[in-house]
This record gives structure tokens, C-alpha cells and sequence, in this order.
């Protein structure tokens, strides 16, 4: 196929005048029209020699482009020609401005092709946010409503191209109707714009979620096809929202796979292969962390692994995806031995792609199965020095992942060898970046430790990651547990930088020129041997050079400063304040002259930097106490109050406009500066004075953050990056998966290691060297070394590990992760999980493997396989019988027809609770929701209510003991979410529920992160005979967490101007809602606002989110429009209020 | 004196820049041939017009610069280069790093066979000459970065329609 394209362009000249009348069989008019104007510009680029040439060939273009556009009597058809000419120009790198407004004329006025061509131009020339493209709307909306059909396709293509956001509401209905059209191009591409909808404006087109369920059941491929798109979007940021569809994915598949689509849809007689990846893609996602989602997969999975077995690439990229999906999901044994199978094949294979596409699903798989490098050690190692620089880095990649204590030290050296060789700055970050994680990770000494960052120093130069650096010398500076160690790895790195300063000449990047004098205006002193003067000469001498910059003489200063305070006299100091006091950078010669005079007072100069206080906090007057007498003297000298600047903008724009066109704007202007109302953020600052000491007091806490962040000391002090350090352990928990399945390897496997050795006997050199490589590369990796590895993994992991209370907390959130794992209701058995069944050969062994089990897993494990059994088959029943019916009937004439995903199942059926509930007296006042009932069993029943106090959202849950026995130890365990936050704790403990009756906890609720709707979930155990798990969610949405708010006039005024974050929005009423008072009275009770005033057709209401963050509303009636004005502090606020606002009158 | 370096040492960066949910599988779609001149190119990412070139020339060395026995995937920045040629003709399609890169290698396959049938042996005049034509049908296949349509019947029906219609 590669013939494809034959003519090349030494053929040129005679093609063109071949071609110049001759149409193309499927060409259209005209294939080459080499005598127009078109053809004249094509000609005159191929024969172009250089760029100077092409500049001037553009330039004379477009002085002719710009006045045959400009010209009236330009037909629509040169028009078109025209437009592809500036195509032309633009691809070429010549902006052509002048023409986009006419790219928009044409697609307004031209006749199909030439209006195609002026969609197409626009769609190349203008991006997201340009303001022209509010000019195409008007079109769009023309041709969406056209009888020709041509026309709605290119609109709607346009559309799902490039579309200006705030205009979305203007075409939507339109759309939105065009679901359901009879033609199916017609829906697709429907879809695909309401996808462009969703990527840009999520918001708006939340309530056609159940028309991408439509879309999705479709009876043609295509519009599913397109729907799948919205849903991997959609599952990618809740993946629990739809898991309700995972069958019908994997019944789709399961048709795709089994070739039930029409034989177009084929490529290379593989059916839709795009469309397998794309559903393979999305089952990944859900059936992720989940084992019930995951059983359901497993079937198709392994048919599509099956048939994918035709030799042709588009089979690979099948193949590829699938090995992805099955070691994503839970695991399930024959599975993932296929998929190692299958991995195993690509690395082999001679085609470079294939095994390109090998090494990253190993680098992939790697993380879950170890003992797949093992397999492929010798392969891996022939990646590393193959000739395909492409192939080494990803190989670099693989082994970066199975890293550990052992073989660090050969894995990062051939990172450094890779490193010295490439020249792309981002290979170079990339690189660094990980070659400095794992040297801190797995540093096997001090020595090893210094000289591998001295080289990431090097060669990272200036452009690595500037947190490099930093955690280097936050490392050195806080040092670890023993204090001795700290001293020994100071001292090798000042003794490193001492010698490497010694050669004269030698060029070092600035930051790691910047490190080295840090390190020693620090450390310098732990040496014994070396004159503290001959450090200070080599400093000196580093000033000189002209290619360090003023930034590093400046931490060069500073480091020459620090050593000098420990001198008494020093010739070198002086030489060198004298020749730095008449320096021409300001900034030399203020630290030369801080240096004079501080050396002139060497008390004060040992005060002010004593030795090793690196780590010691600074006391900072945050509240600038000091200057108060200050700022009383110069008030009562007349001098006006300080305003902060926001304050004093505010004013400075509320003079200027002359005529006001936002509402409440102008009576409040005189009030402001008198009330002191200050910061955007807070509401409840009303009420704050405008007296001095308030306003300085502000001040001060603003100074002091940026005092506390900024002061050198604290940045390496050991409260200021606790955040982080804490997001670094996560991630390396991550990075490293806690080996303990290896430690059951261990005993299991027959060592593929040992076999290797034993092999050696009979190999030449070479391979004996890459024998050797392989050993010492994979080293430690689930075989026999596993247990002594564990044994001093401790101790090797440690070595760097910071300081006691990180590697503390670490360890209680490995340990509660662990917790987690062991009381998932449904977690893997034993027998299943990833690594057993491959190291199996050795059946004998299984009993070992037993014996070290922990304990408490033991009890875990063998607990929740009783319980969860019976749930399990109970649940796969029903789904089984359901699958039954939905696929009978499917396909009868070969289209995708007839499989109906559940609607919107509701998780919980609610069904009324029994009487004898009732809220304790407290809370029946309040107004609440009904009580339903959320899950229940045999044994207990639970039931929840919601209660809204003025203040808070209360979630009341009612546990019924139905059985006659007393149960006791009954816990109620809330999963944590990022958007709701429980109060008090996540869980609940009643220690004994009497047999029939009923106990009650409640829990205060709040919003963290603003959505319109959120689950949350939870789970309720109890022990009686045996644990038992029930699980139940519940679905709050924001109406539950909004309260009106009581203001007056005048400060819905002044808030209105406070708050910056607003949106705006046109919604048509029908008659029954008739007027502004009757709709806002139908919002207040939906929402609960508070109707300040009404006056006329115009409307003010506001609200509070809880705890307290206000929004206020500006309504105003026009016709049968409804225009919504939302403004709050929060910026997701007014976005979802609006959503809600919609929601609501849609409804009534 | 010591605040004086506290605006110097760079503060902490979130080092894991997770990429936005809207991020494009697909980034730009272009066919260079082997002088380094542009015949195509669609970008679904804006990119600012005089770095356009400078990508383009960039994105063409790293092409040239491979052998037939090199893998055709090319890591380059935060994102990789998926190229296949045909005669003079490269066709490099820049992709996120999660996307599938023998499926987008095939992509390129299954547009060429496209063109191939609606030009019946395509050849780089052809597109050039249909600059147009060969953008409306890659619009078919590749939307917003996402493949959206790869029968090819479908592909090109839109096009003939318009053809036949543009005839009478």
C-alpha cells in the first residue's frame, strides 16, 4: 500500500499539464484545475527553493487575496477559490486575518460546496474564544433549521468543531430535536455536537443525559458509535454513576466481536476495530477497583482476546487494549494469563511496532506482576542497547518501574548513560526528574547518593525541575533519625564539592553551582582537614567568572558570608570587599557592604548566623505590632486610613460610571468607605467597623502569610512542607506496590533466576555479560531473593526516608489502606488474585503458602468468603436472567436495536417506612424529607431522613433490628467523597440494638465541593454468627444544603458589588408561570431564598450555601423570558444554582 | 538577610500536573512530504500560527531523521508522533499518551485507503489540488479530536453528495 502515493513531485511539471482538463473519475469537477488561479499558487509553491522566495510569493498572494475578496463582484465561487488559497497561506505560517470575516460571509450566503468551504475555513481559522466566531451563530441556527439535509450536516459539523460557549443555549433545542431525526447521520452527528457541548460547557447540557441513553441503544452503529464518546468522557470522571451500563457494553462488544455489524464497518475484515478499542476502553474504566463490574466483563474480554487473531496490525491495537482492560479491572486469573501470553508475543515479535507496543504494556502490567520482567529479562535487556533510541527509552521506562533497593545502581546508570546522550530538553526533565526520585528513594550509600546527584546536577543543568534541587537540600538540611548518618552524607557532599571546585575553568550549571555554595556556607566546618580560607578562595574565584550569573554570585555571597562569621579575620574576605564594594551590579555591592559591616561586629555576625540552624524556625512578628505607634502618630497627623486595594478600586470604578447600567450599583457608593466592608470572601464581614486597628489588623495577616512563606528558614523547616511530603510518600505507595504478594512468591516459585545461572555454563561472553546485567537488573523481583530482600528492604528503604513523623504517617495510612482492602465486602479470594496462578508450577508448595499468610488476613479473607458468597450468586442471578432477556431478542435483522439499558434505575427503591419511625422532638420541627427505607436484610432494616435546620443538613438514619435477638457492635461506616463532608466522624457505633427495636444516629452534612447532585455511600455491619456488610446511597443534591438568607436592600447592594464570580441567563416561562412574583415564590419554596424585594418586573432574592457562602439573585421578567442574574464568592456557585433554577422551571 | 534569597528559591510546584479531563486524544493531524512542506494540516488543539511552522519543521526532522527499521512512534515533548509514509508523502499524527498508537497508525492507513477511493490512486497532486475535498473527509473521520467515523462508505457519502449536487 505504500504505493499508494506514486506521482511524487519530480513528476510535476508533466502532471500538470496532463491533468489540466481531465476530471477524476471520482474526483468531482475538475480534479486538477492547474489553469486557475488555484492551480497558478500550487505551481509557483512546488517550484519554491527557499524561504525567502516562498515569503515573497505569500506576501504578493495576499495583496491579491485582499482585493479580490473585498471586491463586490467577487462570485461566491472565487470566493470559495479565494478561501482556499488563504487556506493555503495559513498552512504555510502566514496569518490572513483580513479574510476570516469574508470565510464567515461565505458559509452565510454560499450554495453547499461553497458554503462547506467557508464552514471549513472558519473552522481552521478561528479558534475556541475568538470573537468573530459569534458572527457564525446566526448561521448555524439558519441552517440548522434548513429542509435540506446537506445543510443541518455541515452546521452540525461546524458546530461540533468549534462553537462560542455563551452561545450554546441559542442552538441547543435545535439539537437536541435533531435526536430524533430519521436519518442517522443526522443523529450522529447530533451526538458528536452535544459532545462538543459537554467538553466545553458540561452544565448546560446536564438534562440530556437520558437522550445519550437513547443514543446509545440506537438502532444504528454509527449513532451509538458516537454516543460512546460522551460516555467515556462521562465514565472517566464518575465511574460509579454508570456502572448501571456496563451490560450494555459489554453486550455490544460482544455483537461487534461476534461480526454481527454490517460488513462495511469492517477493516481489513476486522469489524470496527475503533469501536472495540473505544468499548474496551470504557469497560476498563468501569470495571476498575470493582469485582461485581468486573465479573461481567470477563466472558466478552476473553472472546475478544479469541478472535483477535488474525496477523494484521489493527488486531495488535485490539489485542493491546484488551491486555490493558484485563489488568486494569479486577483480576481474574486465565485472564491475565492470556494477556501475559499475548504480551509475550508482541516483545518477541521482529516488527519494531509490535514490540514498541510490547514494552508499554509490560511497562504497564509491570506494576501488577513482576514476575512478567522475570519472564522477559533477556528480552528487555536486548531493548536497552537496541539501535532505536525510541525502543531504549521505553525500555528505560519499564525498568524505572520495577526498581528497587538491589538493582538501583545498575538501573540508573544506564538512566545516566541515556541522559548524557540525548539533547531534548523534556527527555532531559523527564529523565532528571526520575533518576533524582529513585536515587532518594533507594540510595544503597552516601557516596553512591552524592556523586548520582552530582551528575543529575550536571546534566540537568538548568533546565531539570527546580523541586530537584530543593529536595536535595531540604534533605541534607533536615537530615534523618540518626544524627551521625546526617553528618557523614554533609560531610561527603562538601568533601565532593571541595574536589570538583578544585580544577579551575571547569563549567557547572547555575543551579548546581547554587547548591554547592549552599551546601558549603552550610557544612563547610564538618571538615576537619581543609582550611575554611581555601574554601572561601575557591568561591571567590567562582565570582569572577563570567558565566555565572548574578543569582548565583548572590547564593555564592551569602554562602562566602555564612563561612566568614566563623573566621575571626580572613584575608581573602577582605580582598574580596574591597574589589566587590565598587562592583556595578547593585546587588554585589549590597552584600559586599553587608558583609563589611558585619565583619567590623563579629558578635552580632555570630547572632545572626549561627552554626547548623538551617532547620530552626524564625519567630516573625506576623501582626507588625511594631509599626502600630507608628500608624497612630501618622493618623493623628491627618494622614487618611489604609484601605486595601481592592477597596480602593471598587471606589475608583463606582466614580467612574457616569450612567450605571448594573442594578444596585449607585446609592451604595457613599456607604462603602464608611462600612469598611472588605474582602470579596467573606460575607460575615458586614458587620466589620471601618476603625484602624481593624483594617491594620488585616493588613497584618495578610503580611504575614506572605512573611511566613517566604522566609528562607521556614522553607526548610519541617512544618511548611509536611503537605507535600505526604502527597510524596501516597504517590510512592503508589509507584511501589507493597510487595506482599512477593513475599508468598517467594516460596512458591521454582526461581527463574536459578535457572539463568545454571544456563550460564554454556554461553559465550557476551551472553554471559547480559546474563550478568539480567541478574543484577532483576534482582529482587518476586523470586527466592524476595524474602531476604524483604528482610533488608527495611533497613536499604529507610536509609533516606525523612524524618519520624512523615515515615509515621506514612505508615497509618498504609495500614488503614490495608484496612480498606481487607473489609471490602466483595475483595478478591485468595485464590484469584493476579500473581497466584502463574507461580503455581510448584503445586507442592501451596501449603508454605498458607502457613505465611498473616494471621489477620487469614480471618479476614476466610469471613468475608462466607458472607459475600451467597450475595454474590444471589446478585449474579438476576443479572444472568436479565442478560437472558435482552439478548433473546437482539439483532434480529442485524442491527443494533433492541438492547435496553436499565433507565435510570434509582439505587434505592424507596418504599414507606414503617409508622413507628418518627424524628426524636427536636427535629420534627424542622422541615424534612419522608423517611424511606435505604437497605435492608433479615436481620436489620435501615431507613434515612433528612432534616434541614437553619444551620446545617442532618442526616438522621433509623437501624431496625427485625430479628428477635439483641445484635450487638453494629457499625455505620460513611465512605468519604470529595464533595460532602460528615461531621464529627465518618462513622457510627451503636454498641447494642435490642431484638425489634429500633436505634437512631444522625450527622450533620455539608457541601464541600459544589455540584447539583452527589451520592453518598456507605455501609452498615454487624455481627451476629458471622460479620455481615450491607451497603446503601443515598443521593443529596445542592437544595439540601441551601438556606435563605435574610438581608436587606441595601446590603444585597452591597454584597451584589463585592462578589465577582456571575452568570447570566435567558429562560423562557410558559403561561402558567406567568409572572416574576408567582416564579419567584415557585423558586423560593424549590430553593429556599429569600425574597428581598420585588419591585415592578425586576426581582431580588438571596441565599446561602453552609455553612456560609451567600448568592445572590437578580431576576427580571421581559415577555416570557426570565433573565437570571447569579452572583456569589464561589466561582461553581452561581453555575449550579442556575443549573438547579432550570431544572426547576422545566418542571413545573 | 536571609529573605533577601526567599524570592529566589523557586517555590514548590505540583509536580503532577494531571491532565485535564478535556485533554484531546488526538492533537493535530498533518501530511508533510520529504522536502518539509506542508500539504495538510489540521490542528484540535489551538495552536498559535507561527508555532504551527516551527512544530511542523520540527515534527518533519524527527520523521526524516528515522530509518524504515525504527519503530514508527516517536516520543516527542509531553506527547507522541505517530507517522507513516507513502512515497514522499508523510502523514504524522500527534497523539496524548494514553491513546492506542497502533490504532491511530491505522487511522492514517484507513484514511489513505479513503482518499485512494475517492481520488482512485491518490496521489500527493491530488492533494494538493483538493485541498478542500481531502479536509471534508478528514473532518468525517477525526472530530475534535476523537476518530468518529471510519467506514468508509459513510466517510465519503457526505463528500458525493456534495459532488453530485455541485455537477447539476
Amino acid at each position: 500500500m505504500s504505493d499508494v502515493v506514486e506521482r511524487t513531485l519530480s513528476a510535476l511539471p508533466g502532471l500538470l499539464g496532463q491533468h489540466d482538463l481531465g476530471a477524476g473519475p471520482g474526483g468531482g469537477p475538475g480534479r486538477f484545475s492547474a489553469t486557475s488561479r488555484l492551480g497558478g499558487l500550487i505551481r509557483s509553491i512546488t517550484a519554491l527553493s527557499s524561504k525567502h522566495e516562498e515569503e515573497k510569493l505569500i506576501q504578493q498572494e495576499q495583496t491579491n487575496l485582499k482585493a479580490t475578496v473585498s471586491a463586490p463582484t467577487t462570485t461566491l465561487r472565487l470566493m470559495k477559490e479565494c478561501m482556499v488559497r488563504l487556506i493555503y497561506c495559513e498552512m504555510l505560517g502566514y496569518e490572513s486575518s483580513f479574510g476570516y470575516i469574508h470565510a464567515i460571509k461565505l458559509a452565510q450566503q454560499g450554495n453547499l460546496l461553497e458554503k462547506r468551504v467557508g464552514y471549513l475555513a472558519v473552522s481552521l481559522f478561528l479558534h475556541e474564544n475568538h470573537e468573530l466566531l459569534l458572527l457564525l451563530v446566526n448561521t448555524v441556527v439558519k441552517d440548522l433549521q434548513s429542509t435540506n439535509l446537506v445543510e443541518v450536516c455541515m452546521a452540525l459539523t461546524v458546530v461540533s468543531q468549534i462553537f462560542p460557549r455563551e452561545m450554546i443555549p441559542a442552538v441547543l433545542p435545535l439539537i437536541e430535536d435533531k435526536l430524533q431525526h430519521s436519518k442517522e447521520i443526522i443523529r450522529r452527528k447530533a451526538v458528536q455536537a452535544l459532545y462538543k457541548f459537554y467538553l466545553i460547557a458540561p452544565n448546560q447540557v446536564q438534562h440530556i443525559h437520558d437522550k445519550f441513553r437513547k443514543a446509545l441503544c440506537d438502532r444504528d452503529v454509527g449513532v451509538m458509535a458516537a454516543s460512546l464518546h460522551v460516555y467515556l468522557q462521562m465514565i472517566k470522571k464518575n465511574a460509579s454513576g454508570y456502572k448501571d451500563l456496563t451490560e450494555s457494553f459489554v453486550t455490544i462488544l460482544k455483537q461487534v466481536v461476534g461480526g454481527k455489524l454490517p460488513i462495511d464497518f469492517n477493516y481489513h475484515s476486522v469489524p470496527a476495530p475503533w469501536l472495540q478499542i473505544q468499548l474496551l476502553r470504557i469497560l476498563g474504566l468501569l470495571g476498575k477497583d470493582d469485582p461485581r463490574t468486573s465479573e461481567l466483563m470477563y466472558g466478552v474480554l476473553d472472546e475478544s482476546l479469541r478472535r483477535a487473531e488474525i496477523n494484521h496490525n489493527i488486531t495488535y491495537a485490539i489485542l493491546f487494549e484488551c491486555v490493558q482492560t484485563i489488568y486494569t479491572i479486577c483480576p481474574k486469573s486465565d485472564l491475565l494469563e492470556k494477556a501475559a501470553k499475548c504480551i509475550g508475543k508482541f516483545v518477541l515479535s521482529p516488527k519494531i511496532n509490535l514490540k514498541y507496543l510490547g514494552l508499554k504494556a509490560l511497562t504497564y502490567v509491570i506494576q501488577q506482576d513482576p514476575n512478567l520482567a522475570l519472564q522477559h529479562q533477556m528480552t528487555i535487556i536486548e531493548c536497552l542497547d537496541h539501535p532505536d533510541p525510541i525502543i531504549k527509552r521505553e525500555t528505560l521506562e519499564l525498568l524505572y518501574r520495577i526498581t528497587n533497593g538491589q538493582n538501583v545502581t545498575v538501573i540508573v546508570e544506564k538512566m545516566l548513560d541515556y541522559l548524557r546522550q540525548s539533547k531534548e530538553e523534556y527527555t532531559i526533565i523527564n529523565l532528571t526528574g526520575k533518576i533524582a526520585e529513585l536515587a532518594e528513594k533507594y540510595a544503597p550509600d552516601n557516596g553512591w547518593f552524592i556523586q548520582t546527584m552530582n551528575a543529575v546536577f550536571s546534566v540537568g543543568g538548568d533546565v531539570m525541575h527546580p523541586d530537584i534541587p530543593n529536595n536535595f537540600l531540604r534533605l541534607l538540611a533536615e537530615g534523618f533519625d540518626d544524627e551521625k548518618e546526617d553528618e557523614q552524607l554533609r560531610l561527603y557532599a562538601v568533601q565532593s564539592y571541595l574536589s570538583l571546585l578544585e580544577e579551575e575553568d571547569t563549567f557547572y550549571p547555575q543551579k548546581f553551582l547554587q547548591v554547592m555554595s549552599w551546601v558549603l556556607g552550610e557544612y563547610s566546618y564538618l571538615t576537619n582537614d581543609g582550611d575554611p580560607e581555601v574554601t572561601i578562595t575557591r568561591l571567590h574565584r567562582l565570582l569572577k567568572q563570567t558565566f555565572v550569573t548574578s543569582e548565583t554570585k548572590a547564593w555564592i555571597m551569602t554562602a562566602i558570608t555564612k563561612m566568614s562569621s566563623r573566621l575571626s579575620c580572613s584575608k581573602t574576605v577582605d580582598k574580596l570587599i574591597q574589589e566587590f564594594s565598587t562592583s556595578l551590579d547593585t546587588c554585589i555591592r549590597q552584600y559586599a557592604f553587608e558583609l563589611k559591616h558585619l565583619c567590623e561586629n563579629k558578635e552580632l555576625m555570630k547572632k545572626l548566623l549561627p552554626l547548623d540552624a538551617s532547620c530552626d524556625e524564625i519567630m516573625v512578628d506576623a501582626s507588625l505590632s511594631f509599626l502600630d505607634g507608628f500608624v497612630a502618630e501618622g493618623l493623628s497627623c491627618g494622614a487618611a486610613p489604609y484601605k486595601p486595594h481592592h477597596q480602593r478600586q471598587e471606589e475608583k470604578l463606582s466614580q467612574e460610571k457616569a450612567l450605571n447600567f448594573e442594578p444596585y450599583g449607585l446609592s451604595f457608593t457613599s456607604s462603602m468607605s464608611s462600612s469598611g466592608f472588605t474582602g470579596r470572601q467573606s460575607p460575615a464581614g458586614l458587620s466589620l467597623g471601618s476603625d484602624m486597628s481593624g483594617n491594620s489588623a488585616e493588613i497584618g495577616q495578610k503580611e504575614t502569610n506572605c512573611l511566613k512563606l517566604d522566609g528562607v528558614r521556614k522553607l526548610w523547616g519541617k512544618e511548611g512542607y509536611l503537605p507535600k511530603k505526604e502527597n510524596k510518600t501516597g504517590k510512592e505507595d503508589k509507584t511501589q506496590p507493597v510487595p506482599l504478594d512477593s513475599i508468598l512468591i517467594g516460596h512458591v516459585v521454582d526461581p527463574p533466576l536459578m535457572q539463568s545461572e545454571q544456563q550460564v555454563v554454556s554461553l559465550s561472553e557476551e551472553e554471559k555479560e547480559k546474563q550478568q546485567l539480567a541478574s543484577t537488573l532483576f534482582v529482587g523481583l518476586g523470586s527466592n531473593s524476595t524474602m531476604s530482600l524483604m528482610g533488608r528492604a527495611d533497613t536499604i528503604n529507610q536509609k533516606l526516608k525523612k524524618k519520624s513523623k512523615i515515615s509515621e504517617s506514612q505508615n497509618s495510612e498504609e495500614a488503614s489502606s490495608f484496612q480498606n482492602i481487607a473489609t471490602l465486602p466483595f475483595s478478591p479470594l485468595p485464590d484469584t488474585t493476579p500473581n497466584n496462578k502463574e507461580n503455581f508450577q510448584g503445586n507442592e508448595h501451596l501449603g508454605l503458602r498458607k502457613v505465611s499468610l498473616s494471621p489477620s488476613e487469614v480471618l479476614e479473607t476466610s469471613v468475608s468468603f462466607d458472607t459475600s458468597q451467597s450475595l454474590t450468586e444471589a446478585g449474579l442471578d438476576e443479572k444472568l436472567s436479565n442478560c437472558r432477556l435482552s439478548t433473546s431478542s437482539l439483532f434480529a435483522d442485524r442491527n443494533i436495536e433492541v438492547f435496553q439499558p436499565p433507565q435510570n434505575v434509582p439505587d434505592i427503591v424507596a418504599s414507606k417506612a414503617p409508622l413507628s419511625l418518627c424524628l426524636p422532638e427536636e427535629l420534627a420541627g424542622h422541615p424534612h424529607s419522608e423517611i424511606v427505607e435505604l437497605c435492608s436484610c433479615d436481620i436489620l432494616t435501615v431507613y434515612s431522613c433528612k432534616v434541614w435546620t437553619d444551620d446545617c443538613s442532618l442526616l438522621v438514619l433509623f437501624v431496625a433490628n427485625n430479628s428477635t435477638s439483641p445484635l450487638k457492635t453494629v457499625n455505620l461506616v460513611f465512605e468519604s467523597t470529595e464533595h460532602f463532608k460528615i461531621f464529627e466522624s465518618l462513622s457510627y457505633h451503636f454498641p447494642v440494638i435490642e431484638a425489634q427495636s429500633i436505634e437512631r444516629c444522625q450527622k450533620c452534612v455539608q457541601l464541600e465541593k459544589v455540584c447539583t447532585e452527589g451520592i453518598l455511600s456507605g455501609s452498615i455491619s454487624y455481627h451476629l454468627d458471622t460479620d455481615t456488610h450491607l451497603e446503601f446511597s443515598l443521593t443529596f443534591s445542592l437544595s439540601d444544603f441551601i438556606r435563605p438568607m435574610k438581608i436587606t436592600t441595601e446590603d444585597f447592594g452591597r454584597l451584589w458589588l463585592s462578589f465577582s464570580n456571575d452568570v447570566k441567563q435567558n429562560i423562557n416561562m410558559s403561561p402558567s408561570q406567568g409572572s416574576l412574583s408567582i416564579a419567584l415564590n415557585a423558586l423560593k419554596q424549590k430553593l429556599k431564598l429569600h425574597i428581598v424585594e420585588i419591585i415592578g418586573n425586576e426581582g431580588i432574592a438571596a441565599c446561602q450555601l453552609l455553612p456560609s457562602i451567600p448568592c445572590l439573585l437578580h431576576c427580571r421578567t421581559h415577555a416570557r423570558t426570565l433573565a437570571l442574574w447569579f452572583r456569589s464568592s464561589c466561582s461553581a456557585l452561581p453555575d449550579s444554582l442556575l443549573y438547579q433554577c432550570q431544572k426547576m422551571m422545566a418542571e413545573s | 538577610m536571609w529573605q533577601k534569597y526567599s524570592s529566589r528559591l523557586p517555590a514548590s510546584c505540583n509536580k503532577e500536573t494531571i491532565s485535564e479531563p478535556n485533554r484531546k486524544m488526538i492533537k493535530f493531524f498533518l501530511m508533510v512530504n520529504k522536502q518539509g512542506q506542508t500539504r495538510l494540516s489540521r490542528y484540535y488543539e489551538h495552536v498559535e500560527i507561527h508555532k504551527r511552522t516551527m512544530l511542523e519543521a520540527e515534527v518533519i526532522k524527527n520523521c526524516l531523521s528515522r530509518s524504515r527499521e525504527q519503530c514508527s512512534f516517536i516520543e516527542y515533548k509531553d506527547f507522541k508522533l505517530v507517522y507513516r509514509q507513502y512515497a514522499a508523502l508523510f502523514i504524522v499524527v500527534g497523539i496524548s499518551e494514553t491513546e492506542n498508537e497502533m490504532a491511530v497508525y491505522e487511522l492514517i492507513h484507513n484514511f489513505v485507503e479513503v482518499l485512494d477511493r475517492y481520488f482512485s490512486r491518490v496521489s500527493e497532486l491530488d492533494i494538493m489540488f483538493n485541498l478542500d475535498r481531502v479536509h471534508i473527509i478528514l473532518d468525517e473521520m477525526v472530530l475534535n479530536g476523537c476518530i468518529v467515523e471510519t467506514n468508509k462508505n459513510r466517510i465519503l457519502a457526505p463528500l458525493f453528495v456534495l459532488d453530485k449536487m455541485a455537477e447539476s
